[in-house]
Formats: structure tokens, sequence, C-alpha cells
């Protein structure tokens, strides 16, 4: 039961807003400790999975890139050409968005789009700025807004990609059961991803068609 | 075979280059954080265990102590009035290259030997589209040599911290999964299992999946545990479910949880940053008018789906 320690400290970590790595580590070693492990030991193994899995922090590589296309007014740029689109709102712009994210990542395409290579100079400045068609723009509205850019580029990408056959989740449910002697088709499993994926399009869907509405008022 | 260690050594050199740009700005904290990353990909493969888990606990040391500086530094905009296609060709290269990558790196082979770690095409793509788009940006743009790290630093020192919460917690699952958490878990929802009843079975595996992602920020670590202690017994053995609607749907339900926690920064806390959101639970709050009744739709699939 000790060893339940460490989930308490990830809990009680955050309700009292430590900074979140030093929460995780220590809630690493106090775990590995609890359970009758030398310290030097658990600090080795923490170490071994953080060099392991350096591969989810690769992405940060688009920044450079990023920041200086930035720097020439990408973002404005964005902005100035919704603003001209007939039609469009922040809401619909994000529904296309969305159905886009899904498809792609049912597709296996997970990496061609995301919070630092297309949220951030593309869809929040282009949903920005078709909000700002409808109402003067206040510094509330506009927050929201982006809000939701990042909320869509999420909801999409995770109701999405579980449709691929080869997604790491799926090897993974797979991999897992089949260690216990259930041998399934990754078909099986990527279809069974297809009733969630419509639902979270349609909630989704609808609550960006209400996110218009709000910003009307 | 270019695989990961070549992406490391990009990233390696990209992170070591923002250490540079904060040393020259004199955010110390920032240069150390950013440098002890460039360490890790350069040499991680070459230190030892224990010196990769001292140098992550450094890292966190910092970021506990509030090191990181996190106000943009103001840039310097260029006057002069691109064309579009200027700006939103690189943009367009870094999707459009990965997805040109993702194809046709895939089956290429010199001499029987894959061109790309067949694992690794997408981000291995994702590498070679960064540099091709990184180059095309430097030459139709006129910038100057140091803009791209002195521009990437600034977008990351807005992230902070949060840039390596993902990494740490890959790091804490290894050692909760050393330390037996999940059986640990399992034996402590068991009470909570009445024998025979098909709903709560599936209510406590759906809820178990979403509470646990969210206390792990990874829907991936509590999958093992959750089918350990109840998909299988309960769910699959005692109810006869099918298993390929108790795993592909336990994982969804895994999904929702990840839209509604903070500790899976790099979906939640890293977009608020990169946003310049005030709230930094902003976008979080607005997931959860989506995650809670999907969790509730993939309740209902998993109950009809799975005992059809």
């Amino acid at each position: 039961m000790f060893v339940l320690l460490g989930l308490g400290i990830l809990v009680g970590g955050f309700l009292v807003r430590l900074n979140p790595l030093l929460v995780v580590a220590v809630a690493a070693l106090a775990t590995g400790v609890a359970a009758g492990l030398p310290l030097l030991k658990v600090v080795a193994a923490f170490g071994h999975a953080f060099n392991t899995n350096r591969y989810v922090t690769i992405p940060y590589i688009v920044l450079p890139g990023i920041g200086l296309i930035e720097r020439a007014g990408l973002r404005e740029r964005a902005g100035a050409m919704i603003a001209r689109l007939k039609g469009a709102s922040a809401g619909r712009l994000l529904i296309a968005y969305l159905a886009a994210r899904q498809i792609t990542a049912a597709l296996g395409l997970t990496a061609i789009a995301g919070q630092a290579q297309t949220v951030r100079p593309l869809v929040a400045p282009m949903a920005e700025a078709a909000a700002a068609r409808d109402t003067p723009p206040t510094e509330a509205r506009r927050q929201l807004v982006r809000a939701f850019s990042a909320a869509t580029d999420n909801v999409g990408v995770f109701f999405g990609e579980d449709i691929f056959l080869a997604m790491s989740s799926i090897l993974l449910i797979r991999g897992i059961l089949e260690g216990v002697g259930i041998v399934l088709e990754p078909l099986d499993l990527s279809l069974w991803a297809i009733p969630s994926a419509v639902a979270a399009f349609v909630i989704h869907g609808a609550r960006l068609l209400l996110l218009d509405r709000r910003l009307r008022r | 075979m270019i695989g990961l260690p070549a992406l490391y050594a990009l990233g390696g050199a990209i992170f070591a280059a923002f250490a540079i740009v904060g040393l020259a700005a004199r955010r110390f904290g920032n240069a150390a954080f950013w440098g002890l990353l460039a360490v890790s990909f350069l040499l991680g493969d070459r230190l030892g265990d224990l010196a990769n888990g001292g140098l992550a606990l450094a890292m966190v040391a910092l970021a506990g102590m509030g090191a990181l500086k996190s106000a943009p530094v103001p840039t310097e905009r260029p006057a002069q009035n691109y064309p579009s296609w200027k700006l939103f060709g690189p943009a367009l290269l870094i999707p459009a290259g990965t997805l040109i990558g993702t194809l046709a790196l895939r089956h290429m082979s010199i001499g029987g030997v894959s061109l790309v770690d067949p694992k690794q095409v997408t981000l291995v793509s994702l590498g070679l589209a960064v540099v091709v788009a990184l180059a095309a940006a430097m030459v139709w743009l006129r910038a100057p040599a140091a803009a791209p790290a002195i521009e990437g630093a600034r977008i990351l020192d807005q992230v902070g911290w949060a840039a390596a919460l993902p990494q740490m917690l890959a790091a804490l699952g290894a050692v909760f999964a050393l330390a037996g958490v999940g059986d640990t878990v399992g034996h402590a929802l068991q009470p909570l299992l009445p024998e025979g009843s098909r709903l709560i079975g599936v209510i406590v595996y759906a809820l178990g999946m979403a509470l646990l992602t969210m206390a792990l920020g990874n829907a991936f670590a509590a999958f093992p545990v959750m089918i350990a202690a109840v998909g299988l017994p309960v769910l699959i053995h005692a109810q006869h479910g099918d298993p390929a609607v108790v795993g592909a749907v336990g994982m969804l339900c895994g999904f929702c949880g990840t839209l509604l926690t903070p500790m899976a920064a790099n979906f939640n806390l890293v977009p608020a940053a990169l946003l310049g959101l005030d709230d930094r639970y902003a976008v979080i709050r607005a997931q959860a008018g989506t995650a809670l009744p999907l969790l509730g739709v993939n309740i209902v699939i998993l109950y009809w789906g799975a005992f059809r």
C-alpha cells in the first residue's frame, strides 16, 4: 500500500500548486523508496527512462523555423487572410480544422500538425481574426478563442489517431492483451475507435457553433 | 540507417543554441536548463543511468527554484513587407514535408538496408521537413544567421519547464512499474467491484481509466493497470465482454482524462503558454465541456459494444 504514496504526492502537489516537475520527481523517488528500493537505484531507473523517452521532446525542433517566420509577420498575415474570407467564423474555421485533424490523424499523420507547428502560428491567429469580424475583440474573447483553438487540436488528434492501424496506442493495447493470451487484429481495435471519433466530432463541433453564438453576444 | 540518434543530435544542437541565447541574454537559469537538456540529447546514451538521473534531477531543481524566466525577450521585426508565399511557404513545408517524407521514406532502402528506421519514419520526416523549412525561410526572408536560435528560444522560454514534463512523466511511469504501483491499484479497486454486475464493472473500468490517466498524465501508463485490475478479470473473463471493445474504448476513456489534466502538460499547459493565455488551465477549461460528455458516450459504447 505504501507505493500508492506517489499517487497521493502527485495529487497533493498539484492542489498546493508546487512546480509540477518537482512534484513528479519527488513522487518518483518516494514511490521507489517506499517499495524498498535503494535511492540510487531509483535515481538510475528514473534517469534510464528519462533518456529512452527523449523522443517525446523532439517536436520542439520546429521552434527555430516557426519563430523565424513569426518574426517576419506570419501570424498577422494569417489573420488578415481570414479577415477577408466571406462567411468565416471562429467556430466554422475550427470545425474545419477539427475534421482535417481527425482525418489526417486517422491516416497516421499525427505529426503534420500540432500546438507549436500549426496552432500558434496559423490556426489561433486565423480563428481570432474570424471572431473579430463579428464583434469588436476584447482580450477575454481573444483568449477564449485561442484556448478553443488549442482544445480543437487536442480533441482532433486524440479521437482520430486510434483509427490508424499502426498507431502506438493500438500496438500497446494489442501487445498487452497478447501477453495474456488474447490475440486481436489491429483492425478490430481501430474499427472500435470509430464510434467515439464520430461522437467527439459531433460534441466538439456543436460546442464550436455555441462558441460562435457566445462570441456574438 | 537514419533513426533516433540523428534526431537527437539535431535536437541537442538546437537546445544548445537556445542555451547560448540564454547566456547572451543573461538568463542564466534558462541557459542552464536548456543546456542540460542539450547534454541529455547529445550525450545521454554515453552518460549511464545514474548520471542521466542526476541530470534530470538538476533540471527539476532549476525549475523548482523558479530559476527560469518566462517573459518573452522583445524581438526586432524586419520592416520589410514580405509576399505571402514567403511566409506561408516555410510554414506549410513542415506539414507537407512530413507527409511526403512519411509516405516516400517508408520503403526506401539501399542494398537491403532501410534508409530510415521503419519505426521512426514520421519523426525522421518531421526532422527533415524542419531542416528544409528552416533553410527555405533563411533564404527567402534573408534573415540574420542568429535569428532562428533567438526566435526559437523566445518561444521555448515562454513554454519553460513544461517542455520537459512529458519526459519526466515517462520516467515516473518507469519507477511506478518497478515499484508495482499497478498491482497495488488493482488490489485497492477490488472492493468496488461486486460480483456479477456488468454495468458497475464497465463504470469502474471507464472512470478508473480516466482518473488514473489524470493522475499519471498519460493514458498509456494507466491502461496496463486498469486492464489487469478490471478489464481482464471482470469484463473479459467473468462477463465475456469483447476484448477488442474493452481495449479500444478503454483507451479512449483514458484520452478523455488526458483532456482534463495539467499532468498532460504538452497538450494542456504548453499550448496555454504558447498562446500567451493568462489562465494556465484555460485549455483544460475549454476541453472539459467536450471531454465529460464524451466520457459518458464512451461508457455507453463500451457497455453496448462489448456485450452485443
